[in-house]
């Protein structure tokens, strides 16, 4: 089993579009979206759902105003300004720490879990997906990260497929890292824009902090030929295996707008593009 | 008026349109927030004029005085501390998680030895400056780093009430994002015309509306696509603020780090103009 993510640091500049690419090329695999505060494989996948799981996160103060004396403890000791006036905690901040239930002198806070979003294994034409939804302005991605993730190997495991293909998120926090640990190979999708050099770099360096082998392919390099010779001149420089190129064409938004991967739209140019980023992958 | 500028899906124009918008308006102060990838700094080119090192603080076990007893363990909730059996001084070992303590305090007031101390870890940095009249912070969040929300804080407590305030938001919806554009006046949403912008606009309109944060939406690359995520804001009574047509110019100008307000001065008008309308529906015109 060889488990490749896509990644980019920046937003936007196609990784999904990339990754949906890949579930439809040769090779026996399972795919997740662990891009799951804006998860959007789906919308090229179509998966039929065959199970959904909740996903509880953590937990949350919870005060019971009948035991309540006001007596200020809890806010005063809470580091995240999750405490109120009233008092009532505010669950976007409350991480679930329980210090406030420790303290709390008359034992008027407990602690309730928080179902916090919900995972599914479906059926797609091109083989299991396993994908989030979190719930609304909830936190704690990283650790649903690492569940899907934990679902999709062993699905992996069991039905002796190839591949892990996994969409990650943008960034290089909690999300990402938990999306990169142990990968064998990490491909960086970025863009011919100073923005997506920079950010590319960053999430670069957070692969190699955790010591996983990366790729780079540049999307829609003709945007601006010159950028993207900067970033393979980036590549070689440091040692990074460059990937290759994909075209910019409108229709790969059109074949978007379609629900369908760019395999699938029958666009030759990127299609063979993105087709040899694959065989380079998993050479 | 503190203004965030967010998106659910990243790379549909957030940062162009924060960077613009400021630009347009000139005396503002502007956060860049999105401290996993700042890249408002590239636009701007501030002259930055002050560095910080942020630390958030994580347990440091003085095992002369540990006995084991392993209460920290227990009422760690992130289970960023083990302890490994013994008795006496120096018969076990107690083992500290950094990248998992929220820094909460709760085992060192609860380590009945007084055996634990809390130190600074650093987790990145704020960095802060002027262009022109416009005042600059953004945070870089170390390598490796998994938890930006304390940094993300760090950079908001810089802001100055007396002036118009503009957060560029992490892309998302979750902790990062939410610890941005809490406390905003208004967040103006930005998304494009297509269906992964469509399904994130939808998340991120859930996510603003339970954080009771006024909302619109801004159109960039207007014309790909397709027309469903009008008839969606049109259906919700979400005002669409402004429009930014598909350029190539504009995408090009983005590429080399210039802002399209200094290629196409024309646009600095409707930037004012977004901004008006922004105090008109948030009401505080
Ligand atoms: S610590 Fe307990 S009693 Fe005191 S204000 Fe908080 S909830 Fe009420
Ligand atoms: S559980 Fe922790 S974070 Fe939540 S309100 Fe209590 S002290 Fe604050
Ligand atoms: S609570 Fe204090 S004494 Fe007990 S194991 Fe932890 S550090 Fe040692
Ligand atoms: S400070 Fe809180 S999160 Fe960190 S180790 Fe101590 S109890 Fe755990």
């Amino acid at each position: 089993m060889k488990k490749i993510a896509v990644v980019s640091g920046k937003g936007g500049t196609g990784k999904t579009v990339v990754a949906a690419s890949f579930a439809a090329l040769p090779g026996s695999k399972v795919m997740v979206d662990c891009d799951v505060d804006a998860a959007d494989l789906h919308l090229l996948l179509h998966p039929e759902v065959k199970e959904r799981h909740e996903f509880r996160g953590g937990s949350t103060a919870v005060i019971d105003r009948g035991l309540c004396r006001q007596c200020g403890k809890c806010s005063a000791v809470c580091r995240f300004k999750a405490v109120k006036s009233g008092p009532r905690v505010e669950r976007f901040f409350c991480e679930g720490c329980g210090l406030c239930a420790r303290l709390c002198p008359y034992g008027a806070i407990s602690m309730g879990e928080t179902v916090s979003g919900e995972w599914f294994v479906s059926d797609t034409r091109r083989g299991p997906f396993v994908h989030a939804r979190l719930g609304v302005a909830q936190g704690n991605s990283g650790r649903l990260v690492a569940q899907i993730r934990r679902a999709a190997e062993r699905i992996a495991a069991e039905e002796k497929l190839e591949y892990v293909v996994i969409d990650g998120p943008p960034g290089i926090g909690c999300p990402v890292i938990a999306s990169l640990s142990g990968v064998d190979c990490a491909l960086v999708v970025t863009e011919p824009t100073l923005s997506g050099l920079h950010d590319a770099r960053r999430v670069m360096e957070t692969a190699a902090h955790f010591a996983i082998p990366v790729k780079l392919a540049v999307n829609k390099y003709d945007l601006n030929p010159e950028m993207s010779g900067e970033i393979e001149d980036f590549c070689r420089e440091n040692g990074i295996q460059f990937a290759g190129r994909i075209s910019f064409d409108p229709a790969v938004v059109e074949a978007l707008s379609a629900g369908q991967t760019i395999i699938d739209s029958g666009n030759r140019t990127v299609g063979d593009e993105i087709r040899k980023i694959w065989e380079l992958l998993i050479r | 008026m503190i203004i965030s500028v967010a998106s659910g899906k990243g790379g549909t124009g957030k940062t162009t349109i924060a960077v613009n918008l400021a630009l347009s308006l000139g005396d503002v102060q502007f956060l860049d927030c999105d401290v996993e990838e700042p890249n408002a700094h590239i636009f701007l080119k501030p002259r930055l004029t002050d560095e910080r090192r942020i630390f958030v603080p994580v347990p440091e076990i003085d095992e002369s005085k540990c006995t084991y007893c392993g209460k920290c363990r227990e009422v760690c909730a992130f289970n960023a501390i083990a302890v490994l059996g013994g008795t006496g001084p120096g018969g076990g070992s107690v083992l500290v998680f950094p990248h998992l303590c929220h820094g909460c305090g709760a085992c060192s007031i609860f380590c009945p030895e007084k055996a634990i101390k809390e130190i600074g870890r650093e987790i990145g940095m704020v960095e802060s400056g002027i262009r022109d009249g416009m005042g600059f912070v953004h945070g870089r969040l170390n390598v490796g780093e998994a938890m930006s929300p304390p940094l993300i804080r760090k950079v908001k407590e810089r802001a100055d009430s007396a002036r118009t305030v503009i957060i560029d938001a992490p892309p998302g919806i979750s902790c990062p994002v939410i610890t941005a554009v809490e406390g905003s006046d208004f967040c103006l949403l930005v998304t494009e015309p297509t269906p992964f912008g469509l399904n994130d606009l939808v998340l991120a309109a859930g996510m603003l509306r339970e954080l009771k944060i006024p909302f619109a939406v801004a159109v960039n690359r207007d014309g790909i696509g397709d027309g469903k995520v009008d008839d969606y804001c049109a259906g919700e009574k979400i005002p669409i603020l402004m429009r930014i047509p598909f350029s190539k110019e504009i995408a090009g100008a983005y590429s080399r780090g210039e802002p399209a307000v200094s290629l196409f001065p024309e646009l600095a008008g409707q930037f004012r103009d977004l901004f008006s309308r922004i105090r008109t529906v948030s009401g505080s015109s």
